[in-house]
């Protein structure tokens, strides 16, 4: 029996068979193939509030010829003759183009790195009784959140004769456990393979959680605090690191908040280290030309920046190499190291401070100083010498990296967690992070 | 061959159907980056796909497909009913048919001249002069420029007889400089990124010399920056520019208003909201002076419709009047689950996403001041042009913003350049500190294409206009460099 996946396998392959048919001479294409078949349920109250499905797809091409380099997008059914006939208008329309704009010095003709195929098969739940099965465990809880189910689909071929394939069937539930108050308990849930076993425990683990949300609220002055980052805060503070961050390119044009770090003006602390990881093959490690990352990048090793993020098309602007980094020079399967502190010391060793469960909305107050605004969110809690007091009523920060993750960086936790990727805009991301948390001696409360 | 959309869905048919929809979308586009003079990008695109939808035992359900085949729509159809049907037993509301009213009608954008047809070469030409316009001088390290211009073409059918044709002609362009000295580094951009987002044609391209002079300003105003003090740190009187209102609006007014939000929709997501059901007719939001209106009728402005997704008719409709909060951002569907009174909001980012409520085009009417007597009226201010960072609660509360350039107003008199602006406050008090509201004449309009929000995730376009206004007591403060 063919599958969904085969079936959209051949019909790709037969896109590019046939676009790089029609190229002349000294004109070159790559593809990039983007796909996915969703279920989505969002979820409010412990009830369905939206419900649907959205089969997708989107080739990201880009045609090279006389040294311009013309980026085209366009819709893939799956279709092969509406998506031939489009495919070959899109190029035609670029090919008319090339007269009419400038050189581009910069530009990549595209380059056989070798081929490669991965299929994840997993075991889904069924469309029709996924609502059920996410409803059941928590119609006596204030339940919200999204699930998204079904198969997502990277494929990258090019002129060269390269290809890629990754295909992958996941799901992922992003929900959170709503306490009277308005404080809740937010966790994801994700997988290949679905167990209702394992569900149920997911949902009894994060209901004992909000015992803790029953305590009284506190309020607290702006100030300086202790404060511990769980690990889902830090995943959200890890988000700043693509962000005017670990981009060559960034820091070449003075744009990035790493510049100091760069220019050995500051330093992190030495608990501090982040790599980039693919070996936890979550994530492709083909970028969108194609070229296979190196499986393991240290980038900020004890707090210095050994590496950044480096592209093909900045590795030529700036005669350097590249390292296989994505067109965004991004991250794409980072990992902060672990340290020393272990989870059943994480109270005891904050003492008194906060204990900062989720992050909100983080924004940069101060890009040359690293500095970094945020909020407080779902369930922060106020903790006095090792025993959590209650929630507090959410602050915002306002800090800067080269101090909180510098001299006032005291501990990393000895455990990380594995943060999947779960963002939908446009259409579902893959990937996953596994941070662990952080033990701040001093962390800026102002608001 | 043309599948008749009107026809298919006349004959769509299932057992107990309250309701079904097709909705089209074709949306074609090309955006240019040129940095230091240099093509960065040169980008292409075409999308387009269509999104059933189905009203079975109160349960709306939805399903997308870039297919646009009677074959096809059938699966999506059955794929959409099969879900609303077994779903409806935990549903979160009854809906019924009058969540989705009969409606015929067509929109187009304001355009004398077709965007799409400047040709690349043009295109390049200014992106070039722009370029080189921003480069004040040596110490401008970076420059870029970019134009998007995007056509949208949306059809909406419903078995109840609507029949809507839309179609959108939406222009971005962009300016920015980078200065540097040394260890010192500031960006100054044309009113922020992605600001100049506005509804129109060709012809807003016509005058290239008036944007050169624009991008000119914006390179000498980045060097400015370099050699500027420290904002300072005091609560001061604070006057904000248009093109910085546009966020404030956006995010003190515009998302807690959301009546989806305020139903708890999007509280695993962009949040909850401190506004209550309770406070819509009696809550004092802001100072008299706040007039704040739903207005797609504006012309050109970015987010400017006859129809929300769901067939809604949109009409201007004064949110919060004379400082009193009379009205939500909330579609027909948020509307009957709240008993609120709101508007046609309910919109998709593409054929790929159901509606949700969102912002439109959400202004501040003009007031009465002019910029001099505002201005001339502060002993000691402070006037922040350009958004650059933004931040707030999940309640959207406790705010803290950032510009990219500020000066101070010293006896009534705009003088010298600071860097680093900040401010911060909480919404209840900031705009009951709103103690002028600029004129007619101090109007700027202005959109954004990057509003997130929603479960799955959509960015869609909003628009907002406003007049330059003024608020007493507010903490501002610079950087740490």
């Amino acid at each position: 029996m063919i599958t969904p996946f085969q079936e959209l396998e051949s019909r790709f392959n037969g896109l590019s068979e046939e676009l790089f048919g029609c190229l002349l001479p000294n004109e070159h294409l790559s593809l990039n193939l983007i796909a996915e078949d969703t279920q989505f349920i969002r979820f409010n109250a412990s009830k369905v509030r939206q419900i649907g499905s959205v089969r997708d797809g989107l080739i990201r091409a880009k045609f090279v010829s006389r040294e311009r380099t013309i980026s085209i997008e366009f819709v893939f059914t799956g279709d092969c003759n509406q998506d031939v006939e489009l495919g070959r208008h899109m190029l035609e329309r670029a090919r008319g183009e090339l007269t009419q704009i400038p050189t581009d010095p910069y530009g990549l003709i595209p380059q056989n790195h070798g081929s490669s195929r991965t299929h994840n098969l997993g075991a889904l739940l069924d469309s029709e009784c996924a609502a059920e099965a996410l409803l059941k465990p928590v119609q006596n809880l204030d339940f919200s959140g999204i699930y998204a189910g079904g198969g997502m689909i990277r494929a990258q071929s090019n002129s060269a004769g390269q290809s890629h394939w990754f295909s992958t069937e996941s799901y992922s539930l992003d929900y959170s456990l709503f306490h009277k108050s308005g404080k809740a308990i937010k966790s994801t849930f994700a997988g290949t393979h679905w167990s209702a076993e394992k569900y149920q425990a997911e949902i009894n683990s994060s209901h004992a959680n909000l015992e803790a949300l029953n305590l009284p609220m506190i309020t607290l002055k702006p100030g300086q605090y202790r404060a511990y980052f769980s690990p889902a805060a830090t995943h959200e503070l890890l988000s700043m690191f693509n962000w005017y961050g670990l981009a060559e390119s960034s820091l070449r044009q003075s744009e990035s908040a790493f510049l100091k770090l760069r220019n050995n003006e500051a330093t992190f602390s030495e608990h501090f280290s982040i790599t980039e990881d693919f070996r936890s093959g979550l994530v492709p490690r083909f970028n969108d030309n194609g070229e296979l990352s190196q499986e393991v990048i240290p980038l900020i090793q004890k707090g210095q920046l050994v590496n950044t993020l480096v592209n093909s098309r900045t590795a030529k602007e700036y005669g350097i190499i590249s390292n296989g980094a994505n067109t965004w020079e991004s991250l794409r399967s980072p990992e902060i190291s672990t340290g020393s502190l272990n989870k059943s010391d994480i109270l005891k060793t904050l003492g008194t401070g906060v204990y900062l469960s989720n992050l909100h909305y983080l924004n940069w107050s101060d890009v040359q100083g690293a500095r970094i605004t945020g909020m407080t969110r779902y369930a922060p809690l106020w903790v006095e010498k090792g025993e959590i007091k209650g929630p507090i009523t959410d602050m915002r920060f306002d800090d800067s990296l080269y101090s909180f993750l510098g001299p006032q960086l005291e501990a990393v936790t000895s455990f990380n967690e594995l943060m999947p990727e779960v963002s939908t805009y446009g259409h579902r991301q893959l990937g996953a992070a596994r941070v662990p948390g952080l033990l701040l001696k001093s962390f800026s409360f102002t608001l | 061959m043309t599948l008749d959309l009107q026809k298919f869905v006349s004959h769509i048919s299932f057992p107990n159907l309250e309701w079904a929809s097709v909705r089209l979308s074709r949306e074609s586009g090309v955006s240019r980056v040129f940095r230091d003079s240099r093509p960065d990008e040169n980008n292409h695109l075409f999308t387009s796909g269509a999104t059933v939808e189905v009203l079975v035992n109160g349960q709306f359900a939805y399903a997308s497909t870039p297919i646009i085949s009677e074959k096809s729509l059938h699966q999506a159809l059955q794929k959409a009913y099969a879900q609303a049907l077994k779903a409806s037993q935990f549903a979160i509301y009854k809906f019924s048919v009058l969540q989705r009213p009969k409606v015929t009608g067509n929109y187009s954008s304001p355009s004398l001249k077709k965007a799409s047809n400047i040709s690349p070469t043009i295109q390049s030409e200014l992106l070039t002069q722009l370029c080189m316009a921003l480069k004040a001088s040596d110490k401008i390290v970076k420059t870029l420029s970019a134009v998007d211009v995007t056509e949208v073409e949306s059809e909406f059918y419903s078995t109840n007889g609507s029949n809507v044709q839309q179609n959108f002609s939406y222009v971005i362009w962009e300016c920015e400089a980078v200065a540097q000295e040394d260890n010192k580094v500031q960006k100054r951009t044309l009113n922020g990124s992605y600001a100049n987002s506005v509804q129109g044609g060709a012809e807003i391209f016509d005058r290239p010399q008036q944007l050169i002079a624009r991008a000119r300003l914006v390179g000498q105003q980045a060097l400015e920056l370099l050699s500027a003090p420290e904002c300072p740190t005091e609560a001061l009187k604070l006057v904000l520019a248009p093109d910085q209102m546009m966020l404030q609006i956006h995010e003190s007014i515009g998302h807690p208003l959301e009546l989806d939000r305020i139903l708890g929709d999007e509280r695993n997501y962009a949040g909850w909201s401190f506004v209550k059901l309770s406070d819509f007719g009696s809550l004092k939001y802001g100072s008299p002076l706040l007039n704040v209106t739903f207005d797609p009728t504006v012309n050109g402005e970015f987010a400017s419709y006859n129809f929300d997704d769901t067939g809604g008719a949109a009409s201007r409709e004064h949110l919060i009047q004379d400082g009193i909060l009379v009205r939500g951002l909330g579609g027909l569907e948020s509307q009957v689950r709240s008993g609120t009174p709101g508007v046609a909001n309910m919109r998709a980012s593409s054929w790929n996403r159901a509606p949700i409520d969102r912002m439109a085009n959400l202004n501040i009417e003009p007031g009465d001041s002019t910029f001099e007597s505002i201005i001339g009226g502060i002993e000691r201010g402070i006037y922040m042009e350009s958004n650059r960072s933004w931040s707030i609660d999940d309640y959207r509360n406790k705010f803290q913003f950032g510009c990219e350039y500020a000066r101070l107003i010293e006896n009534g008199k705009i003088t010298k350049v600071v860097k680093n602006p900040n401010y911060r406050g909480v919404t209840d008090s900031f705009w009951h500190n709103l103690y002028a509201v600029g004129n007619a004449a101090t109007r700027g309009i202005f959109g954004t294409p990057n509003c997130g929000k929603g479960e799955p995730n959509q960015a869609i376009r909003v628009g907002h206009a406003s007049p330059v206004c003024a608020f007493n007591n507010v903490e501002v403060f610079g950087g740490s460099n």
